[in-house]
């Protein structure tokens, strides 16, 4: 039954098969998509036609390639930029919330400990229009009490942002909480005992023990923050990030420059995740 | 002393702003708005109207309890595949093969879930990849439109989820000890005797927390009912779109929202409850 047992050839033979056809089931759609964004053919399904570039150089004007599509090369300049922003913040708040939750001693700390647990388990969609109500009640209060309208509290670029913030902290302050329980605490006792402060201490100390994990908090956070449908779909303004901007597309049917997107976002997530990864297993 | 008071409060704000103003005020707002409404002259009110709407329209409360059903329908069949998937990894395939098997399963999880679903439409659909196989081969005389049915739409959210359902029970079944299933097959049991008295009782943590982020991933989902089940998909969280973005009602939006949010947690709190689980624990 397990590695170390005699097993009958028959188990291993189906076991071994079970586990390709899930693999098959894994990988099937993103091959395909891969495949078909190379197809020179006007829609995205086979029979092939042979081999073209033109989903991603051509110029237009019969078949616009990726590199001359104004509008999607926008949205992925949109979804860089809130990517960006999000892992700045979340990675500062997140890092606080690990030192307070890690070495802080303070009333009601379990209570604030679950609240920040919270956005784990509040669906993406929920998230999204609740942020929304509050960014419009206290639009509107600003709006009365003052007569100036600020514009981030409307759906906007900073709207996006805060929301996807909202609940990628939490996954950063988690990795984060993790490496710091690891940490050996007679270190920051030493530094301080030599006439450092805390914060010199953390700065000096803690936070160069920590830097593995927050880097790769940073990276998770960037790619969450990148591809986020959910939370997003109901605070985007009028610049849209890639994964809204596809959506409206592919509902509308589709072209091969989809693929052609599809198989630059397989090529450069999977890149970022093997690096991370790399450094992971270097740091372990 | 005072420096060290400073470094909490520099921990505490932070993460206070964020908790405060990003997550706890923007769902009062979310509770408060769902019970406003207007009366016969326009003027807003507080009101029970959101609610009983859901009660008295069939639609609404159809709709709901098909997205629980289905949600918990896709976390049983992703459980029932997991569960091999995740032995195979852990205890029967080589060894050395693991950390490649993890890297595998992880990759098409990092891509975006709308490449993910892109991929199984231009499969699935009438002019799908899938279809000219069929026909080619002889085994179909027409092309059968597999998209937008609930078969299919079913599928998709467990091929969305599977991998939340996979990591932590690998890495349950990675801390069993292989001596009790090796001195259960001396001892002459059966494999269902060994699956049911020893890998899922030692593998409870695993399975709840896999269970718990299945069903809030699929209950909250948007993209895949959307996309792959089509105009009939009939999911819930459309259902909020709808009020949200088409008939700009927030108030009933607001409602539906709180109603989804009161279920995901409701069947979350059971689902920890029976394992005696905490919340910290199945996150981590």
């Amino acid at each position: 039954m397990i590695r170390s047992l005699p097993r009958s050839k028959r188990y291993t033979i189906s076991y071994n098969l079970f586990i390709a056809l899930y693999f098959v089931f894994l990988f099937a759609p993103l091959a395909v998509t891969c495949v078909l964004a190379f197809n020179n053919s006007d829609f995205p399904s086979l029979p092939w036609q042979g081999f073209t570039l033109d989903w991603f150089t051509s110029p237009g004007p019969a078949r616009v390639g990726i590199f001359h599509d104004e509008e999607n090369l926008r949205s992925i300049w949109v979804s860089f930029q809130t990517a960006f922003w999000v892992s700045i913040l979340s990675v500062i708040v997140g890092t606080c919330a690990a030192f307070l939750f890690e070495q802080e001693e303070f009333p009601f700390k379990n209570a604030l400990y679950f609240l920040m647990l919270a956005p784990l388990v509040i669906p993406g969609v929920i998230l999204g229009i609740s942020i929304l109500l509050a960014a419009n009640t206290a639009g509107t209060f600003v709006e009365d009490a003052t007569g100036i309208d600020v514009s981030f509290l409307r759906p906007s670029f900073w709207l996006v942002v805060l929301g996807q913030f909202s609940f990628i902290t939490t996954f950063v302050a988690l990795v984060v909480s993790a490496r710091l329980r690891k940490f050996d605490r007679t270190l920051e006792e030493a530094a301080m005992n030599l006439g450092a402060t805390r914060l010199e201490t953390i700065r000096l100390i803690t936070l160069r023990y920590l830097r593995p994990a927050i880097i790769g908090a940073g990276a998770v956070a960037f790619l969450m923050s990148f591809e986020n449908f959910n939370t997003t779909l109901f605070l985007v303004g009028s610049k849209p990030t890639l994964p809204i901007n596809l959506y409206l597309q592919v509902r509308d049917g589709s072209t091969p420059v989809i693929n052609a997107i599809s198989f630059l976002l397989i090529v450069g997530t999977s890149c970022l995740a093997l690096v991370n990864l790399f450094f992971n297993k270097k740091n372990a | 002393m005072n420096a060290s008071r400073a470094a909490f409060r520099l921990f505490l704000i932070p993460v206070l702003l964020w908790l405060f103003l990003l997550i706890v005020l923007p769902h009062i707002d979310l509770l408060i708005m769902s019970l406003r409404g207007k009366n016969e002259l326009r003027e807003p009110v507080w009101t029970l109207q959101n609610y009983m709407n859901f009660f008295t329209e069939p639609i609404y409360w159809l709709t709901f309890v098909r997205t629980a059903i289905y949600s918990i329908l896709t976390t049983a069949i992703t459980l029932v595949i997991g569960l091999p998937t995740a032995f195979y990894i852990a205890k029967v395939g080589r060894a050395r093969m693991q950390g490649f098997f993890m890297i595998l399963l992880l990759l098409p999880f990092w891509v975006s879930e709308l490449v993910r679903v892109y991929g199984w439409m231009i499969l699935l659909r009438e002019s799908g990849v899938l279809n000219f196989f069929l026909l080619k081969l002889g085994i179909l005389h027409r092309p059968v439109e597999m998209l937008y049915n609930d078969a299919t739409m079913i599928m998709g959210l467990v091929y969305t989820s599977m991998l939340f359902m996979v990591v932590p029970l690998v890495s349950a079944m990675d801390s069993l000890d292989d001596g009790l299933i090796e001195a259960a097959c001396d001892l002459g049991a059966n494999k269902l005797v060994i699956w049911r008295d020893i890998i899922i009782p030692h593998c409870k943590p695993g399975i709840a927390s896999g269970c718990i982020v299945v069903f809030m991933l699929s209950l909250g989902n948007y993209l895949t009912p959307n996309l792959m089940g089509g105009k009939n998909s009939l999911w819930f969280t459309e259902q909020i779109y709808n009020q949200f973005i088409a008939s700009f009602n927030w108030n009933q939006g607001s409602a539906f929202g709180f109603l989804l949010l009161a279920l995901s947690s409701l069947i979350i709190w059971a689902g920890l409850k029976v394992t005696g689980q905490k919340l910290g624990e199945a996150a981590s």
